[in-house]
């Protein structure tokens, strides 16, 4: 089979006790646009750092061109002809387009030329940057631009995008999907790895699906169907691909919760994050915001969670808002503290004398059985939890820590299918419940899951257009919603 | 006396300014502050209670020994406010301010000695002995063991209990493990918090200094401190921050410097081999702490 570029054969890879690859295999054929599907953590990242050098197999084969390869580091792979666009970028923010392509690679650094190849590249592909604008002062589109750009001036033929979308508006995802299948026209390969199905099916010639680290499905997009490919990627375990939204209790919208007045934050360089922002969360409902990284949706949600000082404006929320912040890592839980002692986290702040910690210990253990936290009891470490039973403790701690109103950002970020669900069911049964309920996330299918009312943020601005896909990415964009 | 007898009483004089300096960076460094200027702040705790020891007039009695440990305290507290105030305001780096810090110090101790504070004949860099009130008692008669080591034992525990019961302990361990968390899900004041650990820890060191004047030297000498206050980070991490651990390594270290000079004077063998047992001592606990470190990621 000469008409394939990379050849993936039963790789495993393990690490430590996690066997995170259990024989997976890939093919990508040259001049096509290759989906990688799979929930998070089927193994696919793993799978595209193995193809890419950064990780060993274990066992199984890397075929490149026909001949077998084994990569030492990215730069064995690169000299291959295989790049890889990672999800979190890897440019120097301080350092000019043209300096961060021309970063890595050898000889001299002559900026003229490096910016004429980069013009010609640009133009050439149809991704169009300014060599000689700053990489912190472009926005997240133009810095994938970028990367890819980077990736390809190193004479990449295949191309490994790591949830290129992940970070775009749904207008700028459809750009760079289209441009991906221009490059691959002239015997070029693009591996996407991505969890969206319809992505897949409408772009990539062939799909692969991981799950658990095995591939369970391989073929041709024409002949996949949406079905198909969750039933693929979830096995067995059933859940609607097509969501329900969630418009479905008559929200008494008569108790305010959470009320904004003309709101106004500055960042520490004094650029303005939200612009006069009013907004009110009833008790009962749930508000989804939308909106690209960077538009001030992460301060508008850390001010509703009272987490922010504002620069002028009025806010009036409860004492105890809970929060579930995005990195629950950094900003959710400590570590290297047990169960007990996150729980005891709780209105820390203003905790005063001596701690009860027999108190904590038994509403901790209330946590772990009312939230189906999965851990041997209240003194484990929470490191040693896996993401969905930590998020399960934090989403636990915080509805049952506030009972008024909750804020949520990105709260199944990096959770399986199950944990997703689970998240879910406890934010909505917190509404259920009388609480007002705030929802942001990057997925906008997870926002209107959830939420029945959303508000879009561009810029600092923000709208509420109806709850209809087109009219939801023109306010994220800050076009008139027609 | 035994010679055994003696060596321990020995190693517990010792020991006793190394366990509450060690104290002092262990609860810095719990709150994610760190204080390399235990020495500094020692110093200036030495400097006032000796200054109170000295200038306190004689019939005031045992008054003088309270008036002088709370002068050491003081003085301790406010060495580190200086470098709690820069960094909060200024943001400079603990770690650099209080390292300079240290050497200003010694330094002036060194100035005072010789100049406003030197002995009535001006002959010696020190000052005057201080008055007997300010001498703290002694713990065992006949021997050189003073109250102070029984200080450095229940300050250990209380701030032990301290840091794992009260809701102090409990802002302060979280703040510095994870500010971001302490600050986001625990709504903590973390600059608050942590400042005023850097002072407690500050004030701390400032009386081990005030200890080490009233029990041990009696007056303030240049030197006075052969750097208690770094070698207290290596019995803080060597006890894992643990303050009822820094009781055994902070003994431990007195121990070693106790023998070193009793092998150099009767069998020639260099104190210097004291240190290098130290530093042996602590290279291997981290190396031990990070392969343990390893091990826990690796399975993540």
């Amino acid at each position: 089979m000469s008409d394939v570029a990379l050849e993936l054969a039963s790789i495993t890879k393990r690490f430590g006790g996690l066997t995170a690859l259990d024989g997976a295999s890939l093919q990508a054929r040259r001049g096509t646009v290759h989906a990688l599907l799979g929930e998070n953590g089927a193994g696919k990242t793993t799978l595209m750092r193995i193809a890419f050098g950064m990780l060993r197999p274990d066992s199984g084969s890397i075929i490149v061109d026909g001949r077998n390869r084994s990569f030492a580091s990215p730069n064995d792979a690169i000299s291959a002809g295989i790049g890889m666009v990672h999800q979190h970028f890897t440019l120097v923010p301080a350092m000019t387009v043209a300096e961060n392509i021309a970063l890595g690679g050898r000889g001299r650094f002559r900026p003229a030329q490096v910016r004429d190849a980069i013009l010609a590249l640009s133009e050439r592909t149809g991704l169009a940057v300014d060599p000689s604008a700053r990489i912190e002062d472009l926005p997240t589109g133009a810095q994938q631009r970028v990367e890819i750009l980077k990736a390809l001036s190193r004479d990449a033929k295949i191309l490994i995008l790591d949830e290129p979308t992940a970070v775009l508006t749904p207008t700028e995802s459809r750009e760079l999907l289209q441009r991906a299948r221009e490059l691959v026209r002239n015997g070029g390969t693009a591996i996407l790895i991505t969890h969206k199905l319809r992505d897949a099916l409408e772009f990539a010639d062939d799909i692969t699906v991981l799950r658990r680290g095995s591939t369970v499905w391989t073929g041709g997009a024409a002949e996949a169907t949406e079905e198909a490919l969750v039933a693929a990627m979830l096995g067995g375990e059933r859940v609607n691909a097509e969501m329900e939204p969630a418009g479905r209790t008559t929200t008494d919208r008569s108790t305010t919760v959470l009320s904004l007045e003309n709101v106004c934050v500055r960042d520490v360089n004094g650029v303005e994050r939200l612009r006069s922002v009013s907004l009110a969360v009833h008790a009962g409902e749930i508000v989804g915001i939308a909106g690209v990284e960077g538009n001030g949706q992460h301060e508008l949600l850390r001010v509703l969670a009272g987490r922010m000082h504002i620069s002028s404006g009025e806010v009036r929320i409860p004492t105890v808002v809970g929060f579930i912040p995005e990195d629950r890592h950094r900003d959710a839980l400590i570590q290297d503290f047990s169960l007990r002692d996150n729980v005891a986290l709780l209105g820390a702040g203003t905790r005063r004398g001596v701690v009860s910690w027999t108190a904590i210990a038994s509403q901790t253990r209330e946590l772990i059985r009312d939230y189906d936290v999965r851990a041997s009891d209240e003194l484990t470490s929470v490191r040693t939890l896996s993401g969905g039973n930590q998020q399960k403790l934090v989403v636990g701690r915080e509805i049952e820590g506030s009972q008024t109103a909750l804020v949520a950002e990105n709260p199944s970020r990096g959770l399986d299918v199950q944990a997703t669900a689970a998240v879910h069911a406890r934010i909505l049964a917190a509404r259920d419940a009388g609480m007002a309920v705030v929802i942001y996330s990057s997925d906008l299918d997870e926002v209107l899951a959830l939420a029945e009312r959303i508000v879009a943020v561009h810029a600092g601005n923000v709208t509420e257009p109806p709850r209809e896909y087109e009219a939801i990415g023109r306010a994220m964009l800050g076009l008139p919603v027609t | 006396m035994t010679e055994t007898m003696a060596f321990v009483v020995d190693m517990l004089v010792h020991a006793t300014p190394l366990l509450i300096t060690g104290l002092a960076v262990a609860i810095a460094f719990r709150a994610g502050v760190w204080n390399i200027g235990a020495d500094g702040q020692f110093i200036a705790g030495a400097t006032a209670a000796a200054w109170v020891g000295v200038s306190a007039p004689p019939e005031i009695g045992w008054l003088a020994l309270i008036i002088a440990l709370i002068a050491g305290v003081l003085a301790g507290a406010i060495w580190a406010a200086l470098a709690a105030w820069l960094r909060s305001r200024f943001g400079v780096l603990e770690v650099i301010s209080t390292i300079m810090l240290n050497f200003v110090a010694t330094y002036g101790a060194s100035f005072l000695v010789r100049g406003p504070l030197q002995e009535p004949t001006h002959v010696y860099p020190q000052t005057a002995g201080i008055v007997d009130g300010a001498h703290m008692p002694i713990l065992v008669a006949g021997t050189r063991l003073h109250w102070g080591f029984v200080i450095a034992l229940v300050l250990a525990v209380v701030a032990w209990w301290v840091m794992k019961y009260s809701a102090t302990g409990f802002r302060v361990r979280a703040s510095g493990v994870n500010p971001f968390a302490a600050r986001s899900a625990g709504l903590i004041d973390v600059s608050r918090v942590t400042a005023v650990a850097f002072v407690v820890s500050g004030a701390i060191a400032g009386m081990a200094g005030a200890i080490e004047v009233s029990g041990v030297t009696f007056a303030l000498y240049e030197n006075i401190s052969p750097g208690y206050g770094y070698t207290a980070i290596a019995v803080a991490l060597l006890a894992g921050l643990n303050t009822l651990g820094v009781i055994g390594t902070g003994i431990l270290f007195g121990a070693l410097e106790t023998a070193a000079g009793a092998m150099q004077r009767n069998i020639g063998i260099p104190s210097t081999t004291a240190s290098v047992i130290e530093a042996i001592v602590i290279l291997v606990v981290i190396a031990i702490a990070q392969l343990r470190a390893n091990r826990v990621t690796g399975t993540a």
